[in-house]
């Protein structure tokens, strides 16, 4: 039986950040004991109202009453006291220490000189009672994004936290570890040990393990419901408002399929000089997206870190067009071979340059945006308004340095600068992390457009359904390997979990 | 006779790790506080000067070495402190404040301690174990300050603290994720103005055994940029204390060589072998380096 009693409650908060009005006197209520999703789109104030939650912002107006009474969180510590704790979609374990240094170190009782060995052993018995298990010497550098997401939990589960928030929980993790993760913390609820507050845009998420349900949009409150009374129609049709969602469109087959890349017997290494892609064979032809699936961690980021450049391969050739490929400007631009990496923030823009030049960053001293070796500004912000009006691109201006865009707003200046140009390879890396589906459909379609017009996709992306939605035929990557290869419509999950899984 | 002279060259090389690297412990393992705590401090050569004249200055006026190197560290204390307040500040550059600072403070010292560059202050009592030699240059060689054994100690107390105890752990957390700090309460900017503080008086010691020791007067070409070096050594110890002493004793033991060949008569290429800390510095650097990646050790707060 599920007590009814409200442990949390935000009352009118209000949050205004220069001109924007970030929250726009929403409330919530967080029934003890229950999983309650707060759902909205990018920019619809879930991180904002979260942080003012957790003594991060102060609202400028509005109430927080922890059960029942009124409390001031001025402090992330005072949050943590109370016993709110959060994991966030960054994680903030350290990479360089241990698990068991991680947990043990956020202990707010550390006594002045720490004995590893018994509080290792303290450790290890609690964890008994856990839901995750972990080697706790185990460096946290060396752990899968899935095992970080578990020892996140864990940590607050340690420290005896009573109101769990969860960003986004389940964008890092495939299919079955997201379901055994909200699994295990549902049960957890059902035992009477935890009240879960999660952000998603996940509605699979939310009406499969979600007891109540708040929707947010552009910083107002929608509505409050409890999930068996909604459905993801009802749900999508409270995030988007009436706005329609891009349709994907037709796949067109071509004619005539040339190779357009050609990989061949491609080996790298990562950065403690081990093989992490090894004599790997792959071709892709014009208008076709083949699908890489697989756990992060398996060797997906090395290749897309060779196909942009950042790094050098072992051994092996990337052939463009049937010409060896080097990833230099001068052939970029010839064979129209451009990524989308994952972080594009971090991968693919200067972050504290505007989003104009973020946009032209490829070409600026090439015609138009250049001309006599000068800059023409004109003609590169010409382009940024055109650029993100098509694209949807939510922001202040051209002017604005990129990095303060929310990230799915980075994904569209970047997509919408390798998609506007006439693309014939593109390699992409899961193009749609953490972003809201409407975003989502609009990249997506984006994406298959240039299919159709004849681009080679190499889709490389730790979201399953994303891989069966998009390609025409895709493989699965473990330790380095292609070790399987079918197309969406032959694909039968069972063997592809398998091979995912390692087996 | 041949054989006699190796030997010699070789406990005057080993005797000279010692008297040589002793600043470049105190300074490195400054250094090491202060990066472990995310910062990274290049004013320390300036503390390491400051430090040298205060010392003197006090050590003169006061007729005690050791309030001299209390007032040393007293001087690396505050320029610590005011490396850190500086540095709290939104887009300030800690390496460009670490340089204004040395300038400041080598150019601070060079004015006040003009008045001290003629007189002679009581230096620091040394340890002597080569009694049971008759040749002076074993005598010499052995002849070991106490402040080496503080600095020898430093090093396992600061791996110690470091991985053992609470503000130790506060420190590492805070060189290694802002963010993290941040989740677990620990207030980064006190815990980088008291690491740069304590680091900063390492390298105030450091200095005033340079003016009260070894070479034991006060003049403005003491330091040479040995506290530029011991950043370099701090990278090639990997963060790491012990690493630091040991790295510190090997440039000690390299500066010693020309001197160590001079005294059994071996004069060819003393100037060129008085370069070797410079480039033993440069040969580090390159054979450390890891293009493919960052170093391990490295705190993580630098690889943003």
């Amino acid at each position: 039986m599920k007590q009814e009693s409200v442990i949390l409650e935000a009352v009118n908060i209000g949050k205004t950040f220069g001109d924007v009005r970030a929250l726009d006197t929403i409330s919530l209520k967080l029934r003890a004991f229950t999983v309650h999703a707060l759902l909205g789109e990018n920019g619809a104030g879930k991180s904002t109202l979260v942080k003012c939650l957790m003594g991060y912002y102060r609202p400028d107006s509005g109430q927080i009453l922890f059960n029942q009474k009124e409390e001031i969180i001025e402090s992330p510590q005072r949050a943590t006291r109370l016993g709110l704790g959060m994991v966030y979609q960054h994680f903030t374990l350290i990479p360089n220490m241990t698990i068991a240094e991680n947990i043990v170190l956020s202990r707010a009782d550390l006594p002045a000189v720490i004995d590893w060995d018994a509080e290792i052993k303290i450790l290890q018995e609690k964890m008994a009672q856990m839901p995750f298990q972990f080697e706790l010497r185990r460096l946290v550098r060396d752990l899968s994004v899935g095992e970080k997401q578990k020892v996140e939990i864990t940590k607050q589960l340690l420290l005896d936290t009573k109101v769990l928030i969860l960003d986004e929980p389940t964008s890092v993790l495939t299919p079955t570890e997201a379901d055994e993760v909200l699994g295990k913390i549902h049960q957890l609820t059902q035992q009477q040990q935890l009240t879960v507050l999660m952000i998603t845009h996940k509605f699979r998420e939310v009406m499969k393990f979600a007891d109540h349900v708040t929707v947010l949009r552009k910083g107002q409150f929608i509505g409050s419901a409890p999930v068996e009374d909604v459905n993801p129609q009802i749900l999508s049709d409270m995030m988007v408002g009436g706005e329609s969602l891009s349709k994907p469109p037709q796949r067109e087959t071509l004619s005539d399929s040339k190779i357009k890349l050609n990989i061949d017997k491609l080996t790298v290494h990562n950065d403690q000089d081990l093989p992490v892609i090894q004599q790997l064979d792959l071709k892709v032809a014009q208008g076709e997206i083949v699908g890489i699936a697989g756990v992060s961690g398996n060797g997906q980021k090395q290749l897309v870190e060779v196909l942009s450049g950042q790094r050098s391969p072992q051994s092996g050739e990337i052939q463009a067009h049937g010409q060896n490929f080097l990833p230099h400007q001068n052939s970029i631009r010839q064979h129209k071979f451009f990524c989308l990496p994952e972080e594009p923030l971090k991968n693919a823009c200067v972050g504290s340059l505007s989003v104009a030049d973020n946009i032209v960053l490829h070409k600026f001293n090439e015609a138009p945006f250049a001309k006599w070796g000068l800059l023409r500004r004109g003609a590169i912000r010409r382009r940024a308004m055109e650029l993100i009006q098509q694209y949807r691109v939510r922001t202040s201006g051209p002017d604005q340095p990129i990095a303060a865009l929310s990230g799915g707003n980075v994904q569209r200046v970047v997509l919408a600068r390798e998609l506007a140009q006439d693309v014939s390879i593109l390699v992409v890396s899961n193009p749609c992390f953490g972003l809201d589906f409407k975003a989502v459909a609009d990249i997506r379609a984006q994406l298959l457009q240039a299919r159709n017009r004849g681009a080679a996709i190499l889709l490389l992306s730790e979201d399953l359904d994303e891989i069966l939605e998009m390609s025409d035929r895709f493989y699965v990557i473990s330790g380095g390997k292609l070790v399987h290869h079918t197309t969406p419509a032959q694909a039968n999950m069972n063997t592809i979990g398998q091979y995912m899984a390692g087996h | 006779m041949q054989d006699v002279s190796f030997w010699t060259v070789i406990i005057a090389v080993l005797g000279g790790a010692i008297r040589v690297g002793t600043p470049f412990i105190f300074v490195s393992l400054g250094e090491c506080l202060t990066e472990k705590s995310g910062r990274i401090n290049l004013g320390l050569e300036g503390n390491l000067v400051m430090g040298a004249m205060v010392g003197y200055a006090v050590s003169y006026l006061s007729g005690s070495p050791w309030l001299g190197v209390l007032a040393a560290a007293g001087s690396g204390c505050v320029l610590g402190i005011l490396h850190a307040l500086l540095c709290q500040h939104k887009r300030v550059n800690d390496i460009a404040v670490g340089i204004a600072l040395m300038l400041f403070a080598s150019g601070l010292a060079f004015f006040y301690g003009k008045p001290f560059i003629q007189p002679s202050a009581p230096r620091l009592p040394s340890l002597e174990f080569g009694e049971w030699s008759s040749s002076p240059v074993v005598r010499a060689a052995l002849d070991i300050n106490a402040l080496f054994f503080v600095g020898a100690a430093l090093a396992p107390l600061l791996s110690w603290f470091l991985l053992r105890t609470r503000w130790g752990n506060a420190v590492r957390v805070v060189g290694e994720s802002g963010d993290a700090a941040l989740a677990m309460g620990i207030p980064i900017n006190r815990v980088r103005l008291l690491s740069t503080m304590a680091g900063g008086a390492f390298a105030g010691v450091g200095g005033c055994y340079l003016s009260l020791y070894y070479p034991g007067s006060w003049s403005e070409g003491l330091s040479s940029g040995q506290g530029l070096m011991a950043v370099a050594l701090v990278i090639f110890a990997r963060w790491n204390p012990m690493y630091c002493l040991y790295a510190s004793l090997l440039f000690g033991a390299a500066a010693a060589l020309g001197p160590a060949l001079q005294s059994v008569g071996i004069n060819w290429g003393y100037y060129l072998l008085n370069a070797a800390p410079y480039i033993l510095t440069l040969v580090i650097m390159i054979v450390t380096s890891d293009r493919r990646g960052t170093l391990s050790g490295m705190p993580g707060e630098f690889v943003k």
